[in-house]
């Protein structure tokens, strides 16, 4: 194995409680910390592993955003990347595009693995993964909790709703990281200094020649409705007859 | 007019509530025409179940010993030969929808609708984004098929009053092989399935162990509810990956849910809050879990429990 392309999606922090504008237009994203999406995390986290585990990888962090999409390559290099590559652009860009502006450097990267996270916890959409590999006309292993490289196969184990699957698949392949694939490590100090001297190549998403526009229209933007205000009972006994006039226990 | 092609979820017996509730969502767009597609190996039993889905006019079967255990990227060029001639293609949000409908939307080069929790025209559907912290409006193009997964939790199952027609379908796409199923190492099934279950009784880390765990099993015993955990309980390998809740785990939707000793982050209440009736059980009486709970119970879970168990006996709860 040669190379691993793993995507970095700039998000609002996970500890960042969202608030909607009050026009309806979007969420609050002014002055709010952004980090690196933490599914994204772990998915480099597996490619830094493939590569301490002997395997002479090359391992290449690949972001589509603005200009300071930047800070999250340069954790991406702090945590290990070799490299960096920012498709710049100030566009929302969705997942459709999205997998079409990878499958541009992946022509031109070729890589064995492309590793994402399994979803951005800003929009939850769950489907840059399996679009890049649909449109790469490659194999794909969603959910991915555990990665075993053979030449050129992988044996992947799945979280889905049965329980855990295994699968095999032929490289080159997409894997859609889960919560329990690893646990990413922190990154040190002297890391982010050595980051600093690592390429960041940045390209504007123009010279791609990829149409962008969004395929969807956001209509409004809101927040949910929120559920009524309960009451504290003080013991079991309340909490049961509680319970017994709803007609949930018997 | 819309015509709607769902595809059918099942075990290779059991059509899943899933869909059901995927149908019912389809429903809603005006004057639908509503097909469940179902890969099979054999899909006799689970097509003669989707047929009497209320709604569903046609129940389309592919048979093919490779369809015993479908997964997307073996399915996705399958679904997409369908898909022509329908100006909806409708998946739940579940792990098998997750993993096919976007590989079929880009195939069809189209955008896809993720999640959708409500249907406010034929291309115009409500979804929740930043773990429910808001919920957008999208539109799509009407000239294009709109592929969607659907909340499950966001809809009722469809009733079952329906006689659709069935009819075997032949699409002739090659397979493609660079994709193989091994096995899967299923959760028993004595219990009631976490994501269709009335009641469900959901542990966090304060359980401290597996074995202590066992606490909620016997609550949800007592209810005849299913079990979930918290995604740091299940971090902590007091519980199996598949009974997680919340914004990466499960989603859903029961008339009761009782969490105890789960402190209520974000992630978490996004997969409960279309719960009927919440009840949480926290020794920290600022906990989240509060704030979204109809009824709440402050105190030590290990002196709870027991107590609760010993009520729902009496109370002659099964």
């Amino acid at each position: 194995m040669q190379k691993i392309l793993v995507g970095i999606k700039r998000v609002v922090d996970y500890n960042v409680r969202v608030r909607v504008k009050p026009d309806g237009s979007g969420v609050v994203t002014d002055g709010v910390k952004m980090s690196v999406n933490p599914f994204d995390e772990i998915a480099l986290e597996e490619a830094l592993r493939i590569r301490e585990r002997g395997e002479p990888v090359e391992i290449v962090a690949v972001s589509i955003g603005p200009d300071d999409a930047q800070q999250q390559l340069r954790t991406a290099l702090a945590m290990g990347a070799d490299r960096a590559i920012l498709i710049k652009t100030d566009q929302m860009i969705e997942p459709l595009a999205a997998a079409k502006l990878m499958l541009e450097i992946i022509k031109k990267e070729n890589p064995e693995l492309v590793i994402v996270g399994k979803q951005a916890i800003d929009d939850d959409s769950a489907q840059t993964g399996p679009m890049i590999a649909a449109l790469w006309g490659r194999p794909q292993a969603t959910f991915c909790s555990k990665l075993d490289l053979k030449g050129n196969t992988a044996v992947i184990l799945r979280e889905v709703d049965a329980g855990l699957e295994t699968i095999e698949i032929d490289l080159p392949a997409v894997i859609s990281a889960d919560l329990r694939l690893n646990e990413p490590r922190y990154v040190k100090l002297p890391d982010i200094m050595k980051a600093k001297k690592k390429p960041l190549d940045v390209i504007e998403i123009a010279s791609l020649g990829i149409d962008t526009t969004p395929g969807l229209k956001t209509l409004l933007t809101e927040p949910p409705k929120p559920r009524a205000k309960g009451v504290m009972v003080k013991d079991v006994a309340e909490l049961v007859d509680a319970l017994k006039k709803r007609g949930l226990v018997s | 007019m819309s015509k709607v092609l769902v595809i059918g979820e099942h075990d290779g017996h059991k059509l899943s509530q899933a869909t059901a509730r995927c149908v019912s969502c389809a429903t809603q767009i005006p004057g639908a025409e509503i097909t469940v597609a179902v890969f099979a190996a054999d899909p006799t039993a689970v097509a003669a179940q989707a047929a009497t889905l209320t709604g569903v006019t046609h129940v389309l079967t592919i048979s093919g010993a490779h369809h015993a255990h479908p997964m997307g990227a073996v399915l996705a060029p399958h679904v997409v030969s369908l898909a022509k001639g329908y100006t909806h293609v409708f998946g739940a949000s579940t792990t098998f929808g997750k993993d096919l409908m976007p590989r079929v939307a880009a195939l069809l080069n189209v955008p896809q609708i993720s999640d959708a929790m409500s249907v406010e025209g034929a291309y115009t559907f409500k979804r929740p984004i930043y773990a429910g912290n808001a919920i957008v409006t999208l539109e799509a193009p009407a000239d294009k098929i709109l592929v969607a997964t659907v909340r499950t939790a966001s809809f009722e199952p469809a009733a079952s009053t329906g006689s659709a027609t069935i009819t075997a379908a032949a699409v002739s796409v090659e397979m493609p092989t660079h994709t193989r199923f091994v096995s899967v190492q299923a959760a028993s099934s004595d219990r009631p399935d976490l994501a269709s279950a009335a009641k469900v009784v959901s542990g966090g880390r304060a359980l401290g162990s597996k074995e202590n765990f066992e606490l909620i099993f016997k609550i949800a015993e007592k209810l005849g509810g299913a079990v979930g955990a918290s995604r740091a309980a299940v971090d902590a390998g007091y519980a199996p990956n598949e009974l997680q809740v919340g914004q990466t785990g499960k989603i859903i939707a029961p008339q009761l849910y009782m969490a105890v000793g789960i402190s209520g982050a974000i992630q978490h209440l996004t997969g409960i809050k279309d719960a009927k009736t919440i009840v949480a059980i926290n020794k920290d009486g600022e906990a989240p879990i509060f704030e979204v709970a109809d009824f709440g119970l402050v105190g030590d879970l290990f002196e709870i429990l027991p107590q609760l168990e010993a009520a729902l006996s009496q109370s002659g709860a099964k």
